[in-house]
């Protein structure tokens, strides 16, 4: 390490740039457009067509100022009405790091989209209009973030201007998240008093809050920690393409099957052992093949195609896994779900389900209970599971499927439901972890 | 120790190809729309990462509207054949000749016309699935859309009502006579695709280059002169050093002054530019809905 560091460099270092995903969520009014407009025209990253397009808009409805919301409302039907239909996504970069921000919706019949805008996140901003503190919808959004294990959560006090700035205020609404929090699966939270509008603490800190000490907004997304949201235990490849040349003019290639897929989850190494599901046979990793050449190991989220030892029935849908931390292989499944349909769910229904690269048919067999989002109490046997709702259920799928818990993967611990007919995509599932898992018996894997 | 990182580049790398092959695994006769232009050489490449040794799993598709720079079509053409993938070419002239793409009176560009040409083609080849280049940063209405965008039976986008998408699950089920259109370059950025490009030292049309052109100044826009702008009598032909930052149909994109002559040239151009990438493109600029309301009919 020592001689490294008194080594000089020979090329220049370049610190690799991260992505950091984060979603915006609160309600209506609340300000999100309006702040991630603050954060693009504070940080630089706005063209100026941009601008020029803003300013010819603003006539309209701006009153003559500037209405930085119109920046993220895309649709016609949005500025006319002033809201945020759909999940808009923006894209913008300062020296530290690259950003995806999902601008998420706050109306309560969308909230559909915030579960879409908010399930690769690292981190969520929750906007809270300092006059109003929590309201339901602050809760139901803190609580979706906490059931996506979103790993950063950022309270983003909005409007402080319009309560004159209290440092009192603003430790109430603390008080109100921190009475609820404890609840909820939330490791790391932030409260940041701000003014979207005037742009008070959103890049550049604000003359008006000498009471706090933290960061800006920006200040904050540039430099929270977010080293691997990835899961680099336990190997897992969901296949999604069997790759075999057809009529190769490189004879090499005559007898090549590889199994092309993303790997969701651990490190796989030439030469090592593993396991096939559904197939239940074990083989050796003779070869990581990618386009770039052949590697000896690969990791999470990598895309390769791996060359296995022996012939094994593997197609799409198959699982390839690494002996250790070995995953769920059930047809009876235990979930998490987010229902996002106007026609609700009941037990007895049957969907298709989607989890990796496998879909299979389903029954849904209990509803176990639903989450009273202003409560954040669960309520045992609910007759139904409407739109927004979020819920327990029990499913029992036609194949079994091979899964790890949510929590320890987000990958292989999701699904989501398709309506069959409609081919509408009616829920996100989180499962719950497996209560047994594949066993090793004498070198041999029993399910 | 091996550092088990992976930079914003490999990032979105490994997200396009894992969609590639989803569409791969999920689509009986998907297509890729491949123009030539800067981003379709990037999905080509990725095409490569996803199903390399394999031949493409798909045909190339292009809609030629018949005012393409002459330069595209030449690198269009060579590439597809570098590759050993089929190419088709369906021509918005052909198109107007069998009716099947109507004339507005005085109407010049091509431009509302590829989209009858594009679904009379994916009629014909009975295509299920078109991966296509687009970016979510290149406009405010693109900025809605899903990677999976699911199009009824007219081709036509619902803004109001897509389908969630959550995690890496994409809900590619079809009903006869719908459609998906899948863009796995959604989270790539302008900056994204040309360090892209130079990482992977692939080739682009040479009119991405700074080169000598004869152009006139039409709306606030250095077009350049040919047979389709010819000069009107008032306006004065400049002779420019110029380049193409993004490219659109030979009448409406317009040229920006520049030296750049690289690709490492061009990455600081965009670093320092002040204006967007489609601010040089007039059929954006037409309103504030232009590409929305060009998507609901079947653009892509």
């Amino acid at each position: 390490m020592f001689t490294e560091e008194l080594m000089p460099p020979t090329t220049p270092v370049t610190v690799p740039i991260d992505i950091l995903r984060f979603n915006t969520c609160g309600s209506v009014d609340d300000g999100k457009s309006t702040l991630i407009g603050r954060l693009l025209y504070d940080s630089k990253s706005l063209m100026e067509d941009q601008i020029e397009a803003l300013e010819r808009s603003a006539d309209i409805t701006g009153g003559g100022q500037i209405n930085l919301a119109n920046l993220t409302d895309g649709l016609r039907a949005e500025r006319e009405q002033g809201i945020t239909i759909d999940v808009a996504y923006r894209y913008f970069a300062t020296p530290r790091r690259k950003f995806i921000i999902a601008d998420t919706p706050g109306h309560v019949q969308y909230t559909r989209n915030m579960v879409t805008g908010a399930s690769n996140a690292n981190l969520s901003i929750v906007l809270v209009d300092a006059r109003l503190g929590v309201i339901e919808q602050s809760r139901r959004h803190t609580a979706i973030a906490s059931l996506l294990r979103i790993p950063h959560l950022v309270v983003a006090v909005n409007k402080m201007d319009l309560v004159g700035w209290s440092e009192q205020r603003f430790l109430e609404i603390r008080a109100q998240f921190e009475e609820f929090l404890p609840r909820l699966d939330i490791k790391d939270v932030k409260f940041i008093p701000l003014s979207a509008l005037n742009g008070d603490n959103v890049v550049d800190p604000s003359p008006h809050t000498p009471w706090y000490a933290g960061p800006t907004l920006l200040g904050h997304l540039e430099t929270v920690h977010i080293a691997s949201d990835w899961n680099l235990h336990g190997f897992r490849m969901p296949v999604q393409w069997v790759n075999r040349p057809n009529n190769p003019t490189d004879s090499a290639l005559h007898d090549f099957r590889g199994f092309s897929g993303q790997i969701a989850g651990g490190i796989v190494r030439v030469g090592q052992k593993v396991l096939t599901l559904p197939a239940g046979v074990v083989t050796t990793v003779k070869e990581i093949w990618t386009y770039d050449g052949a590697v000896q190991e690969a990791f999470c989220p990598q895309s390769v195609t791996l060359v296995l030892a022996d012939d094994i029935d593997i197609s799409r849908g198959s699982m390839i896994i690494g002996p250790d931390y070995l995953p769920g292989f059930t047809t009876e499944l235990h979930a998490e779900v987010c229902w996002m349909h106007s026609r609700p769910l009941q037990a007895g229904r049957k969907y298709f389900l989607k989890h990796t690269t496998h879909t299979v048919q389903v029954i849904v067999t209990e509803l176990v209970n639903q989450l009273k989002v202003a409560t954040l109490e669960s309520v045992p046997n609910p007759a139904s599971l409407a739109m927004n709702d979020i819920g327990e259920i029990r499913l029992r799928t036609a194949k079994p499927i091979v899964f790890d818990g949510y929590n320890v993967n987000r990958l292989t611990g999701s699904f989501i439901l398709i309506e069959q007919g409609t081919n509408a995509t009616v829920a996100a599932g989180m499962l719950l972890p497996p209560r047994e898992t594949v066993k090793s018996e004498n070198g041999d894997y029993v399910i | 120790m091996t550092s088990y990182h992976l930079d914003h580049l490999q990032h979105l790398e490994t997200e396009a190809i894992h969609i590639m092959r989803e569409v791969a695994g999920e689509f009986e006769r998907p297509a890729l729309l491949f123009s030539g232009g800067k981003d379709s050489i990037c999905l080509l490449r990725l095409a490569e990462k996803a199903f390399r040794p394999s031949d493409l799993p798909m045909p190339l598709l292009n809609v030629d509207t018949g005012h393409h720079f002459p330069e595209l079509n030449e690198f269009r053409d060579r590439r597809a054949t570098q590759l050993g993938a089929k190419l088709i070419v369906r021509k918005v002239e052909d198109a107007i000749a069998q009716g099947i793409a109507t004339v507005a009176p005085g109407e010049i560009s091509r431009n509302r016309l590829q989209i009858p040409t594009l679904l009379a083609a994916i009629e014909e080849f009975r295509f299920d699935c078109c991966i296509g280049g687009a970016r979510r940063d290149e406009e405010k209405a693109r900025a809605k859309e899903r990677f999976f965008s699911f199009r009824d039976a007219f081709g036509q986008w619902d803004p109001k009502n897509q389908r969630p998408e959550i995690w890496n699950l994409y809900n590619g089920r079809l009903n006869p006579g719908e459609n998906m259109r899948v863009f796995p370059l959604s989270n790539w950025t302008e900056m994204d695709v040309w360090e892209y490009i130079q990482r992977e030292k692939l080739e682009v049309p040479s009119i991405y280059f700074s080169h000598q052109r004869s152009c006139v100044r039409r709306a606030g826009q250095w077009l350049p002169v040919n047979d389709l702008v010819p000069p009107k009598p008032n306006e004065e032909v400049r002779d420019l050093v110029v380049r193409v930052r993004t490219i659109g149909d030979i009448i409406s994109t317009g040229c920006v002054e520049s030296p750049a002559s690289t690709v490492a040239d061009i990455i600081a151009e965009i670093a320092a530019a002040r204006v967007t990438e489609r601010g040089s493109r007039a059929d954006d600029k037409a309103s504030e809905a232009a590409m929305e309301d060009r998507k609901k009919a079947g653009y892509f």
